[in-house]
C-alpha cells in the first residue's frame, strides 16, 4: 500500500478545477491580476479573491469559493431530520445555536407541534441563541479590529467570547458545535446554578463592552479606516439579498425577530439598531460595525429578560422534562415549507420538501446569510483601494462554513 | 393584504389558466409556466401592493427519473409589506432551462449559479453561469436523484 499512487499530479490541475474568471489577455494598460487567498488571514477562512487592480485601485473582483463545501444538502437528503440537526451546527460554526433553532423550528412547523413546546424550553432556546449571537458578534468585532490593525480588541473580544463558550459548554457539553436544541425540545434542562452565573457574566460584560466601544468604535484611527469606505446603498443591498447587520447598517430597520415574531421574541422588549451615517455616509463599514456593537447591547437586554422569566414565571421544577414534546417519529405530511430566522449574519432559511412517506426530507435547501452578503462585495469594492478591500471584507463578516455549506 | 388576496389579485391580473395555486405550501404560493416567468416576476417586483423586493431563496429540485420533472422554487419576500410568496416553475428533466431572473434581483446571480451547479439547470440570459461550489471539472450534477459519483477524481477514489 505504501507505494500506491494517491493523486495524479498535473501542472494544469488547479487551472482546470478552479479556472480564473479574468484572463491576462483582456487586461488594459497598467492593470494586473492579484490573487488573495485561499489561505489568507483576512479572508476569514478559505476563500480566494481574484482582483484586477490598477496600481492600488481595484478595477474588478471575483470571489471563488467551495473549498469548504461539505454537501449539507446531499447529507440532508440521506438522513432523518433529527440526524441532520448536528450538520446545521457546522454551517455557521460560530453561531451554531441559531442554526439549530432555525432548523428545529422548521421541522416543528411541518409536524404542527410548534405550539406544544413548553414556554421554558422556548426561553432557554432564545437565551442560548442570544448568548451565541454575542459570541458571533465578538468574533466579528474582534477580527475586524485585527484586520485593520487594532489587535487589542481581538484579545479582549476573544477573552469574553471564551466565557460564553465555557457557559455553553456547561449547558451542552460542547464548546462550539452543540446539538443542544432538539426538534420539539432540548437535550437537557439548564444546569443548576446557570441562571446566577449567567447574570454574573452579564454584569461583568457590560463595562467591557463600553471599553471596546472606546478603544475600537470611537477610535480616530478606526474611524479613518472605516468611515466612507465600502458604502452600500439600501436599494442595492435589498436587491442583492443582503440581510442582517449589513442591511441594517444601510439604514433599513428590518429584523426577522421583529418581522416574523418567532419563538418568544414578541414577548421580549428590544430595539433594532440601524446605521445613521454618523461618521461618514450611510451604509459604510463604520455603520455596519456600529450596528453590530449596538446589537450586543440589545442581546444583553434579551438575555436579562430571559433570565428573569427563567427564574420567575417559568422556574425550574422537578417535573420539568425538556424532552417531553420531542416526537418519537418525525414523519411530516407531504408539504413544502420555507422557514427563516435572524442569525447574527442575517437571514438563515431552510426550504423543506417532505413527501409524507419517509422520515427523510425529499429536499432540504439551506440559505446561507453569508453567501448572499458576500455576493455584494464586487459591487461595493470596485474603485476602492486594495487596503480598503480588507476593511470592506471584514465588515461583511462572513463565515466560510456558511458560504460553502 | 393577506396571502389569499395576493394570489387572487395575481390570478385576476394574469388569468386563471396561467396561475395554479400550490397545495400544502407554507408560505402560500403559485405555480406558473416558464414562458410567463419574467413577465410575472417583473410585475411582482415592481407593482405597488406587491413589491416583492427580496428574493430570499431560490432552490432547484429534482423529482427523479420516474416523475421526469425538475422544479425551481422562488421564495419571495416583501420588506415594505411584510409578505411572503412562493413561486414555482416546473421544467422537463431532459433539458432543464428557464429564463434567468438576474435582471430583476441581482441576488439571483449566485443562487442560479448554485442551482446550475447542483442540478444542471440552465438559466438563459445569465451573465456568468459557472459552477460555484464544486470544482469546474467535476462530472455530473450531485443533487440529481439519479446522480452517480465519478469513480476517480485525479486518481483519488471518490467513494470513501
Amino acid at each position: 500500500m505504501a507505494n500506491k499512487i494517491q493523486y495524479i499530479f498535473d501542472k494544469e490541475n488547479l487551472k482546470k478545477s478552479e479556472p480564473g474568471k479574468f484572463k491576462a489577455e483582456d487586461l488594459q494598460h497598467d492593470e494586473m491580476i492579484i490573487n488573495i487567498g485561499p489561505q489568507h488571514p483576512s479572508t476569514h477562512g478559505v476563500l480566494r479573491l481574484e482582483v484586477i487592480s490598477n496600481g492600488e485601485e481595484i478595477v474588478d473582483l471575483a470571489p471563488h469559493m467551495g473549498y469548504l463545501h461539505r454537501c449539507f444538502e446531499k447529507h440532508a437528503e440521506n438522513l432523518p431530520y433529527n440526524q441532520t440537526l448536528p450538520f446545521t451546527d457546522r454551517m455557521d460554526y460560530v453561531a451554531a445555536m441559531n442554526n439549530e433553532l432555525a432548523f428545529a423550528m422548521g421541522v416543528e412547523r411541518m409536524l404542527g407541534i410548534q405550539n406544544d413546546i413548553p414556554k421554558r424550553v422556548e426561553y432557554i432556546r432564545v437565551l442560548v441563541a442570544e448568548l451565541n449571537r454575542l459570541a458571533s458578534h465578538f468574533i466579528a468585532l474582534g477580527t475586524y479590529g485585527m484586520d485593520i490593525g487594532a489587535v487589542t480588541a481581538f484579545f479582549w473580544m476573544i477573552r469574553d467570547r471564551e466565557h460564553i463558550l465555557r457557559m455553553l459548554e456547561w449547558v451542552s457539553g460542547a464548546r462550539m458545535l452543540y446539538n443542544y436544541i432538539w426538534i420539539g425540545g432540548l437535550y437537557y434542562d439548564l444546569p443548576v446554578g446557570f441562571e446566577e452565573r449567567c447574570l454574573e457574566f452579564i454584569k461583568y460584560l457590560k463595562p467591557k463592552l463600553e471599553e471596546v466601544q472606546k478603544v475600537v468604535i470611537d477610535n480616530k484611527i478606526f474611524i479613518d479606516r472605516t468611515a466612507n469606505i465600502g458604502v452600500l446603498d439600501a436599494q442595492l443591498a435589498i436587491n442583492y439579498g443582503v440581510t442582517g447587520p449589513m442591511l441594517r447598517g444601510s439604514g433599513i430597520k428590518y429584523d426577522i425577530r421583529k418581522a416574523d415574531g418567532y419563538s418568544v421574541y414578541p414577548e421580549l422588549d428590544f430595539d433594532t439598531p440601524v446605521g445613521k451615517g454618523e461618521m461618514g455616509s450611510l451604509g459604510d463599514c463604520w455603520d455596519r460595525t456600529y450596528v453590530r456593537m449596538q446589537e450586543c447591547h440589545e442581546s444583553i437586554k434579551i438575555i436579562e429578560q430571559c433570565l428573569t422569566q427563567l427564574t420567575g414565571n417559568h422556574k425550574r421544577t422537578k417535573s420539568f422534562d425538556p424532552r417531553a414534546a420531542v416526537p418519537k417519529k418525525i414523519r411530516p405530511k407531504a408539504q413544502e415549507l420555507y422557514v427563516r430566522a435572524e442569525n447574527p449574519k442575517g437571514e438563515t432559511g431552510f426550504y423543506f420538501k417532505a413527501d409524507g412517506r419517509s422520515d427523510i426530507p425529499f429536499r432540504c435547501k439551506s440559505r446561507g446569510a453569508s453567501f448572499m452578503n458576500l455576493s455584494v462585495v464586487n459591487e461595493i469594492a470596485k474603485g476602492s483601494l486594495v487596503a480598503d478591500l480588507i476593511a470592506i471584507f471584514g465588515s461583511i463578516d462572513i463565515v466560510l462554513g456558511e458560504v460553502d455549506r | 393584504m393577506t396571502q389569499e388576496e395576493i394570489i387572487s389579485k395575481i390570478k385576476a391580473q394574469f388569468g386563471d389558466e396561467k396561475i395554479t395555486e400550490l397545495e400544502n405550501c407554507t408560505p402560500k404560493g403559485i405555480s406558473i409556466q416558464t414562458e410567463d416567468l419574467i413577465e410575472i416576476m417583473t410585475d411582482l417586483h415592481n407593482t405597488e401592493g406587491f413589491y416583492f423586493d427580496s428574493l430570499s431563496c431560490l432552490s432547484g429540485l429534482d423529482n427523479g427519473p420516474e416523475a421526469d420533472t425538475m422544479e425551481v422554487i422562488y421564495n419571495l419576500y416583501s420588506i415594505p409589506y411584510n409578505q411572503h410568496l412562493t413561486v414555482k416553475v416546473a421544467l422537463e428533466r431532459k433539458n432543464p432551462k428557464l429564463p434567468s431572473v438576474e435582471s430583476i434581483w441581482r441576488t439571483a446571480d449566485w443562487q442560479e449559479r448554485e442551482a446550475y451547479d447542483m442540478y444542471g439547470i440552465h438559466f438563459e440570459g445569465h451573465p456568468d453561469l459557472r459552477r460555484i461550489l464544486m470544482p469546474a471539472d467535476w462530472e455530473g450534477f450531485p443533487l440529481r436523484k439519479d446522480y452517480k459519483q465519478q469513480e476517480y477524481y485525479r486518481g483519488v477514489k471518490v467513494e470513501y
